[in-house]
């Protein structure tokens, strides 16, 4: 059943370009789908460790510079008459780098923060991506500062036999991020269903009895935090490759909000919830753009958003589910049941 | 007591919170595969010694030794690793699961895969799944719960809770269980039910260290006995010992009995 209408939502999506021409849409759903990568990243945090990660947008931001650096290749002077000399690799090398290094990020984070948790954490990467916005706007020789980093090559897939293949189109863009967020989902998907997601859940629920037997609060939060910061690493290399110029304006807390927004209306802890949430706040503004201001639709975001969360308190995917199976398990009374060798339920 | 092998050392134990002494200066060991049991009235620290031996506080002086490791230092997830494994004298369990997942949750220490393996979906990590299943199934059935097995642990009632806290710390695969008072709020079919339960524990191997007030369980169900009273042990010995040594009647059923 929810197997079935995966497979149909991501059929659905896959069939877009074929009846959608437009190129302001298709820009729109491009850029959306990177962000819901991304959201679906902060997700694995917020909604299944319950850690709020309130400077979300470093990793995505540290992606998208390691990856355009990568491929555009630099040259800058380290103390002491050192020059640190990269050339131009392929952008799918940046790609890569970018999910390794935002993961090795995520780690430190996780490091200097888990000890202690709850607002400790928040606070630690608010600061890291304030730390990491203020290193891409003052190194100018490293990131250009705030002129900016430009004519990023897009990425070319290497294929074995006819040379490569530049995703230039909208179309090709598309379909690539297309199937980077379904690795990411399916990820996270194995992830949270395995025993690894299971000490997650344990921790969230309730800690004292999760250490008590055996889980490891550091090691299992950490892991989480590596996860989360790599995939949102692997979003912010897309996002440089597609709209080829980033500035330190990409670590902008305002990005972080709107990812959080995209969980929270979505969901948090269900996987579908920032898939659901990240299209409905990534399109909101082509569907406002012509009726206000940009300045006035934050204003349009918060009362969507309240408004989602009024008529559905636990995020639009849970509380959906939540009625579906009430309706269900209301019609036939329910059946005893028994304990197969799988757990499965089984009328006794 | 006959010659066993030592599990549990408590060496010179003190707790102090500010200027509170929980414990002062406790000593005792409890033998492979015994049953011994902690008893003294409310508030005699037998709570605090259970997280001092499972990593839950730090002792202000002395050490807990198990099966020759000093726990000094470890943390609670380490000393759970050891086999460990206590359950919590408050309900504990993980409210918002069912109680089959709740067990998939306390088989964590039977159920580590590698990570890429768990990711990638490997045959290991599947057998791996399927044998947590049938386990989690099995330790329901054990503690009787079969028919609650998919109702949200957080629902089920104060003895069945506390039966899904036996049930997980089992799942952790103790080689010694300590139990904080698990038949508070049972009633008697229950309690007498959880006998036999203990008993079954023991004849696994698991080593058993007992806190309850329900008097005629300790008596029936212990080796040895130790009683504290006011952070201080003042007795320790055999059920027939215990029933009729003058400090322990005085200290013990004096006041302990109205408020017990
Ligand atoms: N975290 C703490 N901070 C301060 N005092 C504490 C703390 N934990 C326990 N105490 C005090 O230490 C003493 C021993 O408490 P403990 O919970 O170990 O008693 P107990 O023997 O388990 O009692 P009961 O039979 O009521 O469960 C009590 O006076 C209690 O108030
Ligand atoms: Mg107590």
């Amino acid at each position: 059943m929810r197997i079935a209408l995966t497979i149909l939502a991501f059929l659905a999506l896959a069939s877009v370009p074929l009846w959608l021409r437009d190129p302001y849409l298709l820009n729109a759903l491009i850029t959306t789908g990177i962000f819901v990568i991304g959201a679906m990243s902060l997700n694995l945090l917020l909604g299944f460790t319950g850690q709020l990660s309130l400077g979300h947008i470093a990793f995505f931001g540290i992606g998208a510079y390691v990856s355009a650096l990568t491929s555009l290749g630099f040259d800058v002077g380290l103390p002491g008459d050192l020059r640190l000399v990269h050339a131009p690799w392929p952008p799918i090398a940046g790609f890569v780098l970018a999910i390794l290094v935002a993961g090795l990020c995520g780690y430190f984070v996780g490091l200097l923060s888990f000890r202690v948790r709850g607002a400790y954490f928040v606070i630690v990467t608010i600061s890291f991506a304030e730390v990491v916005r203020l290193v891409a706007l003052n190194w100018v020789e490293l990131t250009q500062g705030p002129l900016a980093l430009t004519n990023i090559p897009s990425i070319a897939l290497p294929l074995p036999g006819f040379g490569e293949m530049t995703l230039r189109t909208k179309m090709h863009n598309y379909y690539l991020v297309l199937v980077v967020a379904l690795i990411a989902y399916l990820l996270i998907a194995r992830l949270v269903h395995s025993h690894f997601g299971r000490a997650m859940r344990g921790l969230m629920e309730n800690e004292t009895l999760a250490v008590s037997v055996g889980i490891d609060v550091t090691r299992t939060l950490t892991i989480a935090a590596v996860i989360s910061a790599a995939i949102a690493g692997a979003a912010g290399s897309l996002y440089a490759h597609y709209i080829r110029i980033i500035d330190p304006e990409v670590f902008a807390f305002i990005n972080t909000v709107t990812m959080v927004i995209m969980v929270i209306s979505g969901g948090k802890g269900s996987l579908a919830g920032p898939v659901v949430g990240g299209l409905i706040f990534g399109l909101l503004p082509v569907a406002l753009r012509p009726v206000m201001a940009p300045e006035a639709q934050w204003i349009a975001y918060g009362s969507v958003l309240i408004a989602i969360l009024f008529v559905l308190p636990r995020g639009i995917v849970p509380s959906l589910a939540q009625r579906f199976s009430r309706r269900r398990s209301n019609a036939p009374a329910l059946a005893p049941v028994a304990l197969t060798e799988t757990g499965a339920k089984e009328p006794a | 007591m006959t010659a066993r092998n030592i599990a549990m050392t408590i060496d010179q134990v003190a707790v102090r919170f500010g200027g509170l002494v929980a414990i002062s200066d406790m000593s005792f060991t409890v033998g492979e595969g015994e049953i011994v049991s902690l008893i003294g009235p409310n508030g005699a620290g037998k709570t605090t010694a259970f997280n001092v031996m499972t990593g839950f506080l730090t002792p202000s002086a002395g050490q807990v030794t198990y099966q020759g490791t000093t726990l000094t230092g470890l943390k609670p997830h380490e000393i759970a690793d050891l086999g460990l494994i206590r359950t919590f004298q408050r309900t504990s369990v993980f409210p918002n699961d069912t109680v089959y997942h709740n067990l998939l949750i306390g088989l964590h220490r039977q159920g580590r895969v590698r990570l890429l393996d768990a990711i990638l979906g490997l045959p290991g990590a599947r057998a791996s799944e399927r044998k947590l299943r049938q386990k989690a199934g099995e330790l329901i059935e054990w503690v009787g719960l079969e028919r609650r097995a998919h109702d949200l642990a957080g629902s089920l009632s104060y003895g069945e809770q506390r039966l899904v806290g036996v049930a997980l710390a089992l799942a952790a695969e103790p080689s010694m269980l300590l139990l904080d008072e698990p038949v508070s709020g049972m009633n008697a079919s229950e309690t007498h039910r959880f006998v036999e339960l203990i008993r079954s524990i023991r004849d696994r191997g698991i080593t058993i260290l007992l806190v309850e007030h329900d008097m005629p369980m300790v008596m029936t169900v212990s080796d040895r006995i130790v009683v504290l009273n006011y952070g201080r042990i003042i007795a320790e010995g055999t059920p027939e010992v215990i029933r009729n040594d003058p400090a322990v009647i005085e200290a013990y059923l004096g006041h302990g009995a109205a408020s017990a």
